[in-house]
């Protein structure tokens, strides 16, 4: 049952991310994008990771690539259809997608090796600190919090200086 | 699969669903005859009075009328995305609703029958994710258009609900800091537990909660995005029929969905007045969920009232009050409540 509802998602995802670097309309493509997060979403879901499921809806879906369209709008719209096929960078990405298939194939071939144990196991720890969102405050707030914090800051300074560099041109 | 599963999961929760969407879908229908009538009744009118008793049926005719009209689609508007785009506020509204408590549950013929299709543990932030897809709806349907007034309609919504989704989900972690849940039956257990609803205990994040309420669902003093005096309708100019219908329904269906939040968050649900106290005892008369309804209808009424009253704001204005003070003020509720909450704990030992 999960596996079928894994590989359900699964095809979405990738059926929908590969329609969406083909579109030339620059609005179909993020549309499909809001689809690849929802599927991506649902699989969190499957893994019992509700918490990320909800924040990937709420931040991605909701929040960033609502921005995307915003931008996609307020630039010419006129350029939209006229978006290039590959803007002639097909070597370089041709050799960075071959870089990242096999990272990510000799990531999973050393990883199989290893796999965590069984989901038993996880599901006893979940249960004894309470549900999916105080095991992660717990852990973000104890355990990482030095790391949560240098995040946060990095966030705020690209932040400042995003509004920085825009100010200057108004 | 065991029959008495096959029911306890897979029959009642389809039964659950159906009750919900049949029951929400009248009282969409019928909310828009209600705010015909109370506009009506603020402008001294008597609002609709033609199809059946006091113009009861009018929803009806209305909807039919709808069905027949032809289907206009402009010749440059993006097809797909333009047939797509009315549909997506109804699915955001109506996942949304799944996770609403409308009561403590009961068991018929030895079965659970909560009155909450699904209580998960991120409920409350699974409501606020799934109702932020609505402005896509927006943005969407005014882009697909290919016209002027719906573009700017769609980048005026999109910018509003962004904006104000924040000032929103501060106030909303402020109340989950004293419910120490995400669950919306845990939510409502907590104010049980406290003897209060949670307006008492949090009266500026609930007034700052109920400007956000209006301004998310793009009802008037903050209709920008369809402002008609300057935009035509906005983003929904170029939708006729029942394509049309969908955005107004969905308006609708988006503001049950807020009253439902505002009602589990800061009303306590399904429980009375000082749910501890002995001197409310005599209200259990009233079931848990026709409190919640009840409570609910007060928010819709609420969102009626306004824009009977209020005049719309300007866009800068609308800008202004959302980042330079619901969100400081947000900010400062949160921070309050967690010190208040340490020195609680504290002198609780």
């Amino acid at each position: 049952m999960e596996l079928l509802f894994f590989y359900i998602f699964a095809a979405v995802i990738l059926g929908s991310a590969v329609m969406m670097v083909t579109r030339r309309n620059m609005v179909h493509a993020v549309v499909w994008m809001v689809i690849t997060f929802i599927g991506v979403a649902s699989l969190y879901i499957l893994l019992e990771a509700e918490f990320l499921a909800a924040v990937q809806i709420l931040v991605y879906t909701g929040g960033i690539v609502v921005l995307f369209l915003f931008v996609i709008m307020l630039v010419n719209l006129g350029d939209i259809y006229q978006v290039e096929w590959l803007h002639r960078q097909w070597l370089p990405a041709l050799l960075l997608a071959l870089l990242l298939v096999t990272e990510i194939g000799f990531m999973v071939w050393v990883g199989a090796q290893d796999v965590p144990a069984a989901p038993e196991q996880s599901e006893a720890i979940l249960r004894g600190l309470g549900g999916n969102v105080e095991t992660l405050g717990m852990a973000l707030y104890t355990d990482f919090l030095l790391p949560f914090e240098v995040a946060s800051m990095l966030l705020l300074v690209a932040m400042i200086g995003a509004i920085y560099l825009a100010k200057k041109r108004v | 699969m065991s029959t008495e599963l096959l029911i306890q999961y897979g029959v009642i929760p389809i039964i659950q669903i159906l009750v919900v969407m049949i029951v929400v879908l009248t009282v969409v229908a019928y909310g828009v005859y209600a705010e015909r009538k109370i506009l009506a009744f603020i402008h001294s009118r008597l609002g609709p009075m033609r199809v059946g008793p006091w113009g009861l049926f009018q929803p009806i005719a209305d909807g039919l009328k709808l069905l027949m009209k032809e289907d206009l689609r402009p010749s440059v508007a993006d097809s797909l995305i333009f047939v797509m785009a009315p549909a997506i506020l109804m699915l955001a509204a109506f996942s949304a609703l799944t996770m609403v408590p409308f009561g403590e549950g009961t068991t018929m013929f030895g079965y659970e029958v909560p009155y909450v299709i699904a209580d998960v543990n991120i409920g409350i932030l699974a409501m606020l994710a799934l109702s932020s897809l609505s402005v896509y709806a927006v943005v969407l349907g005014g882009w697909s258009s290919n016209s002027k007034y719906p573009l700017i309609g769609a980048l005026r919504g999109a910018a509003q609900m962004v904006s104000y989704e924040v000032a929103l989900a501060f106030t909303v972690v402020a109340t989950l800091m004293i419910a120490g849940t995400m669950s919306t039956v845990g939510i409502v257990e907590a104010q049980r537990e406290l003897g209060a609803w949670f307006f008492i205990l949090q009266p500026v994040g609930f007034v700052i909660f109920v400007i956000c309420m209006v301004a998310e669902t793009n009802r008037l003093p903050f209709d920008l995005p369809e402002a008609e005096t300057e935009l035509v309708s906005g983003y929904f100019t170029e939708f006729s029929g029942m394509r049309w219908a969908f955005y107004m329904l969905g308006e609708y269906a988006a503001m049950i969905v807020m009253s439902c939040l505002a009602v589990t968050l800061y009303l306590g649900g399904w429980l009375r007045p000082f749910p501890n106290s002995e001197l409310t005892a005599f209200l259990d008369v009233i079931p848990g969920p026709l409190w919640f309804v009840l409570k609910g209808f007060m928010f819709m009424y609420f969102f009626m009232w306004i824009r009977g009253t209020y005049p719309r704001y300007r866009y800068d204005q609308l800008m202004t009050i959302g980042w330079k003070v619901l969100i400081p003020i947000s900010i400062a509720n949160l921070f309050f409540t967690g010190i208040i909450i340490l020195l609680v704990q504290a002198a609780a030992g």
